[in-house]
């Protein structure tokens, strides 16, 4: 689909650099002529959305690290010196923190957009793979990110995330304390742990830029996939990314960009917690401690088994399902859109998800529907820890029993056998001569 | 740009040449949009840049401490105190008649940067000399005590000054810099 280079060197300049370098011809072949599906709906506009948001975290990041001191004693001063003191540096704080959280939401729609229409399935393994592994370094990123400000929620959330690792000491005694210990660089989270997670946190955006690099690779080799999930077989199913994709990508980004505004300038701390305005304390944890709104629904799968190594094994393995999605689903047609009844299982999916996170925000003992009270006048009734269990198991249901089994026994719709198909009554032969003469360069 | 590119696309697509026809050659809706689309997003980048740019200017806390107050009743006649501000060495030098008056004897010799030694101190106040101890050259700190004229001495590059602070020989274009300063008191001078 990549098919033939169509650059032609104008100037003898460019002719020497294509011989050295074929650096315009890339960026022409990748970005400008890229043939594309021409049915892709706007939700494959996340993907540009997402490259934006990264580069936005990386240069908000950046600029942040020259105000920032990574020190126990000094960094929430600075984070405060940031704030007031800093030309603009309340704002760039703010798209900086929210931005995060912009990335997240617009990560999982990229990705449920994905478990929709098929994108994992072959030969976009690779790929969805990829996307799998940037998702897992986007959440260490943040999870340290986090950290920096060095709140209470800050300590309490490093605390908390680093001694999972210590439910290895069920599996062999003393491995989960050494390793906690090693993380700390030292008995408990401090100043180290602090100064080695500002580094981490600067580094690991540039090794997500880097495997970006390699997902934008991997999405070049078979093409996008689209909305019918069927392959492109013919010129006329493609349109060049440029014009047409440039400008649908950066309207979205536009309109994404109008919600990212809306919450830095009218709702900075609506996604904050009160408790990292105080400086952290290792005598005093929060009476309340919830992770930012993208962990909750682990979070909730965390809490949701009452046995420390089995709790954070759920969790670890909610997200390691997804990289074995690919291999999961057996059904042939790509888009759930010929899908009928794995399109509801999916939804209930994004629901059961949405759900967890919901649960994730609150009191395991919190009760969801209450049925009376005992003898403390306490309420009883169906808690939210027994919602977040019945959830956490349609959670893994839909990857271990749904995509495999159903893929083998649902009767899907009649798959068009071209993209053109479904608009058009001659079934996508060849469409008027001018239709499609790159109308990008008329007038 | 749109005739000229649309054309030779023409030749042999109908629908083309009527669009181009219709809207004839010169300005099309699709040259506005464009010009409005670019210019909105220059406009939005250029109001991003700013704060990125502006926030490697000196901050708030760094602007407050500009200016500071010294007691300089500890410097005896002959002495030289050195103290901070802005974050550069400022020279308190308390003069002794004879460099006040080597200092006025060349008032009129041949200087690169010509200034009176009234020039260089307050009113009355003319045994207290207060420079910025930057050498204009390219930033060292001059010593006291070296060169051919009885001021400083930069080791960088052997730029010489006087006991007015004058540029007299070397590298340097300029005098040793005043800061803006008060005597606020007997012995309390407010600099900046």
């Amino acid at each position: 689909m990549s098919g033939h280079s169509t650059y032609e060197p104008k100037t003898g300049i460019e002719r020497w650099l294509d011989a050295r370098l074929p650096i315009i011809r890339l960026a022409k072949d990748t970005a400008i002529d890229f043939p594309t599906p021409k049915n892709l709906n706007y939700w494959w506009t996340f993907g540009g959305i997402l490259a934006v948001c990264l580069v936005t975290q990386i240069l908000t990041g950046v600029i942040l690290a020259m105000h920032y001191v990574p020190n126990g004693d000094m960094a929430f001063n600075s984070v405060e010196h940031i704030m007031r003191d800093v030309n603009y540096g309340w704002m760039i704080r703010y798209i900086h923190a929210n931005g995060a959280s912009m990335f997240f939401l617009a990560v999982y729609i990229h990705m449920a957009r994905g478990l929709y229409y098929g994108s994992y399935k072959a030969p976009r393994e690779v790929l969805w793979l990829l996307g799998c592994i940037i998702y897992l370094l986007m959440m260490a990123t943040a999870f340290m990110g986090y950290v920096l400000p060095w709140g209470q929620m800050s300590f309490a959330g490093a605390v908390v995330i680093t001694n999972l690792f210590s439910a290895l000491d069920q599996v062999i005694p003393g491995l989960g304390t050494a390793i906690t210990t090693w993380l700390w660089g030292g008995f408990a989270v401090g100043g180290a742990t602090l100064n080695r997670f500002f580094s981490l946190h600067y580094l690991l955006p540039f090794v997500i830029a880097g495997v970006v690099g390699l997902h934008i690779w991997a999405l070049h080799v078979p093409g996008n996939n689209n909305p019918t999930g069927v392959d492109v077989k013919l010129k006329e199913d493609t349109v060049p990314f440029h014009p047409y994709y440039t400008v649908k990508d950066g309207f979205a980004i536009a309109a994404f960009f109008i919600l990212f505004a809306w919450f830095v300038f009218f709702a900075p701390e609506a996604l904050g917690h009160v408790d990292n305005q105080t400086p952290a304390n290792p005598l005093v944890t929060p009476a309340h401690i919830v992770p930012e709104w993208y962990f909750l629904p682990f979070y909730a799968i965390l809490r949701s088994v009452p046995q420390k190594l089995f709790g954070v094994l759920a969790m670890f393995g909610s997200i390691a399902m997804l990289f074995a999605v690919p291999w999961l689903d057996t059904s042939k047609v790509r888009s759930m859109r010929y899908r009928p009844t794995a399109r509801i299982f999916l939804v209930f999916f994004v629901l059961a998800t949405i759900l967890l996170g919901w649960c994730g925000g609150k009191e395991p003992d919190d009760m969801v529907i209450t049925m009376g009270h005992d003898a403390n006048g306490d309420p009883t009734g169906f808690s939210v820890v027994w919602f977040s269990r019945i959830l956490a198991i349609y959670y893994y249901a839909y990857f271990l029993l749904v995509l495999p089994l159903l893929g083998l026994t649902e009767k899907p719709l009649d798959v068009p056998t071209t993209i053109s198909t479904p608009v058009l009554p001659k079934g996508g032969a060849a469409l008027p001569a001018g239709a499609t003469a790159a109308p990008e360069k008329k007038g | 740009m749109c005739g000229a590119s649309s054309r030779p696309l023409a030749k042999g697509h109908n629908t083309v040449v009527e669009t181009a026809n219709e809207h004839g050659d010169e300005h099309t809706r699709r040259d506005f949009i464009h010009i409005a689309a670019i210019a909105a997003a220059a406009g939005g980048a250029a109001a991003f840049a700013w704060p990125l740019i502006d926030q490697m200017n000196p901050s708030g806390d760094t602007l407050a401490l500009a200016s500071i107050e010294y007691d300089f009743s500890k410097v005896a006649l002959g002495q030289q105190a050195v103290i901070k501000w802005r974050g550069k060495p400022v020279f308190v030098r308390h003069r002794t008649p004879k460099e006040i008056a080597e200092a006025k004897a060349d008032d009129h010799a041949p200087m690169r940067d010509p200034a009176t030694d009234a020039s260089r101190v307050k009113p009355g106040k003319e045994e207290w000399l207060i420079l910025i101890g930057v050498c204009t050259h390219l930033g060292c700190v001059p010593n006291f005590g070296g060169g051919a004229y009885g001021g400083w001495l930069c080791p960088c590059h052997g730029s010489v000054y006087d006991t007015a602070g004058r540029i007299r020989a070397g590298p340097a274009p300029l005098n040793l810099f005043l800061p803006d300063y008060n005597f606020t008191g007997p012995t309390k001078v407010k600099i900046g």
